[in-house]
């Protein structure tokens, strides 16, 4: 039996103006507890919104990034619902006429490239979070309250975990090249909710589809999908029905838990926001956004590949994001081997970096001290090992890598007298592994290098010890 | 015209309760004024544009400048309960 997986998915993104998107209070993250609060914000009664026109830039300046169709002429709506962290029982956002329509993101499959589509684009405001007091009440706090963010919804045109994965590393860079938003997941600057049912090809039989939230991290989302797709496909073959509900993401217990049977959408009784009359966007303001569009992650990519000869993976790995291609190009400057310096920032820059959850900008040392390192090991005065552990010197305490290794006398030893005495001695402590070589085993030669290694604390020129090891093993 | 059930799920979504006769009440009366309005369906809207607001003015927007809000406590001056510098509400639940 064949079965297809269809995902959808809606994401929410802060924009990252300096004022709220009805009010002039601070967007910062991360202040005092309702200090960044107003009467508009806190839903006063008699408080009047007054949109942000930086809001509308970037809900427009996303729109042209994913291709889609900018709104000449558009309006906020009420959405309406209770809960207590938004204040005033409504939502202001976008329903019938949303900012952006239309539109797609291009991910990359083996077979080619594969268009995800985009079904609109909209503006609103946040709401404000709510915390569990010790003693059973809720704590509000609204200085999220009135932060501007956009809703992307997509086409239901994703059939698996990994393409719903692929296609929001896709979405985060471009958000983040086109500077509307700091797409952090952890402080929750970029959220998803996702859509998910399976369809039996053969019956045509499809199972109702489950909303999953409190995904944040692009990890918690494949492996809610993973977990809902089996659990879709088991519904399917035990032929039970289920109903349209939203699903929490456990964590914990790695399973999905039943939040609620959801509301049809007539529910929130969406009517026009009587307080903003209508929005016009001149044509003009959208060709004038349009043509300050920085260059996005796939043209970067594309250039990549071309100007510095990557092959398509480095292009696509070093492009994820604005600051990492900016630091890949920046050292690129200070070394003459785009390649070797891709598989460094690939490599062992990157790999610490995720390790340690660090970014671009948290790093001790410059693309300079970078370049400067691999110009050192290109020029063969520090071994390839060395450079490693320079870097790793680097991470640490920041200093120039010309610096750490005059410190530590780390300058490989390529002057043939001086090494020719340290490999002599090391022949006369393993004569076994001589006799080995001469019967010819090769690893042989390779323990002597690595005992000559070893003896000069990794400073001998391999290359070098390597010819001095069997001119004097011939001359045994 | 419109069902009891209907104005269940209405109230309902407005948190408000009522006793089996006021429902019984308010689907008389909801259904008389729905009706008077459904007389609209019957003017021919063909090439008419969809009117959401009458006001015919363009919306102004304002500079994205920071001003100074509220003090904290100023934000909670007026809440019945805090904590902490929250608010503090009774317990919500999904």
């Amino acid at each position: 039996m064949a079965y297809k997986t269809i995902i959808g998915l809606e994401i929410h993104s802060e924009l990252m103006t300096n004022s709220k998107i009805f009010c002039n209070c601070t967007t910062e993250f991360g202040g005092d507890v309702n200090t960044h609060c107003c009467p508009v914000c806190l839903g006063l009664p008699g408080a009047l919104p007054v949109i942000n026109k930086k809001v509308v830039e970037y809900g427009i300046k996303a729109g042209l990034a994913f291709n889609s169709k900018i709104a000449r002429e558009t309006k906020m709506d009420r959405k309406n619902y209770f809960y207590p962290d938004l204040v005033k029982g409504y939502q202001i956002s976008q329903d019938d006429i949303p900012l952006c329509s239309g539109g797609f993101v291009e991910i990359e499959k083996k077979d080619g490239p594969k268009k995800i589509r985009i079904r609109r684009i909209h503006i609103e405001e946040d709401t404000g979070k709510s915390l569990h007091s010790e003693d059973g009440g809720s704590l509000l706090d609204y200085n999220r309250s009135g932060v501007p963010l956009i809703e992307i919804v997509t086409e239901p045109d994703m059939n698996s975990p990994e393409e719903a994965k692929e296609f929001l590393e896709k979405l985060k860079a471009t958000l983040e090249y086109i500077e509307v938003s700091d797409v952090k997941m952890e402080e929750g600057s970029l959220r998803c909710d996702v859509n998910i049912n399976v369809v039996d090809e053969d019956t045509g039989k499809k199972t109702s589809i489950s909303e999953l939230k409190n995904l944040n991290s692009f990890r918690a989302v494949v492996k809610a999908l993973e977990y809902e797709e089996k659990r879709h496909i088991s519904l399917l073959k035990e032929g039970k029905e289920n109903l349209k509900e939203t699903r929490r993401w456990d964590e914990v217990n790695n399973e999905t838990i039943v939040m609620r049977i959801k509301e049809g959408a007539a529910d929130y009784r969406y009517f026009p926001e009587p307080d903003l009359i209508k929005l016009e966007i001149e044509e003009e303001w959208i060709e004038d956004i349009k043509s300050n569009l920085p260059e996005l992650p796939h043209d970067k990519k594309e250039r990549f590949m071309k100007e510095y000869d990557l092959p398509e993976y480095d292009a696509g790995v070093l492009t994820q994001s604005k600051a990492l291609a900016a630091f890949y190009e920046e050292t690129v400057e200070y070394s003459k081997d785009p390649k070797q310096v891709s598989n460094w920032v690939m490599g062992d820059v990157l790999r610490r970096i995720n390790d340690e959850e660090l970014g671009i900008k948290d790093l001790k040392f410059t693309p300079k001290d970078l370049g400067d390192l691999l110009e050192l090991i290109e020029e063969g005065k520090i071994s390839n090992n060395i450079g490693k552990k320079v870097l790793r010197d680097m991470f640490d305490t920041g200093k120039s890598p010309n610096k750490i290794v005059k410190e530590k006398g780390l300058i490989q030893i390529s002057d043939e007298g001086a090494l020719k005495e340290i490999v002599e001695k090391v022949i006369e402590k393993n004569e076994q592994s001589v006799i080995d070589y001469k019967d010819g085993k090769d690893r042989a030669l390779g323990f002597l290098v690595g005992q000559v290694m070893k003896e000069t604390r990794g400073k001998a020129n391999p290359q070098l010890a390597n010819k001095l090891i069997l001119e004097i093993i011939d001359e045994k | 015209m419109i069902s009891k059930v209907e104005i269940e799920h209405v109230a309902n979504l407005a948190k408000l309760k009522f006793d089996e006769k006021e429902i019984e009440d308010f689907t008389e009366k909801f259904s008389e004024i729905i009706g008077y309005v459904e007389k609209l369906q019957e003017v021919d809207t063909e090439n008419v544009k969809a009117t959401y607001q009458v006001n015919p003015n363009i919306q102004f927007m304002r500079e994205d400048k920071v001003e100074e809000g509220f003090s904290n406590g100023e934000a909670l001056s007026n809440a019945p309960d805090k904590q902490y510098g929250y608010f503090k509400l009774p317990k919500i639940l999904d």
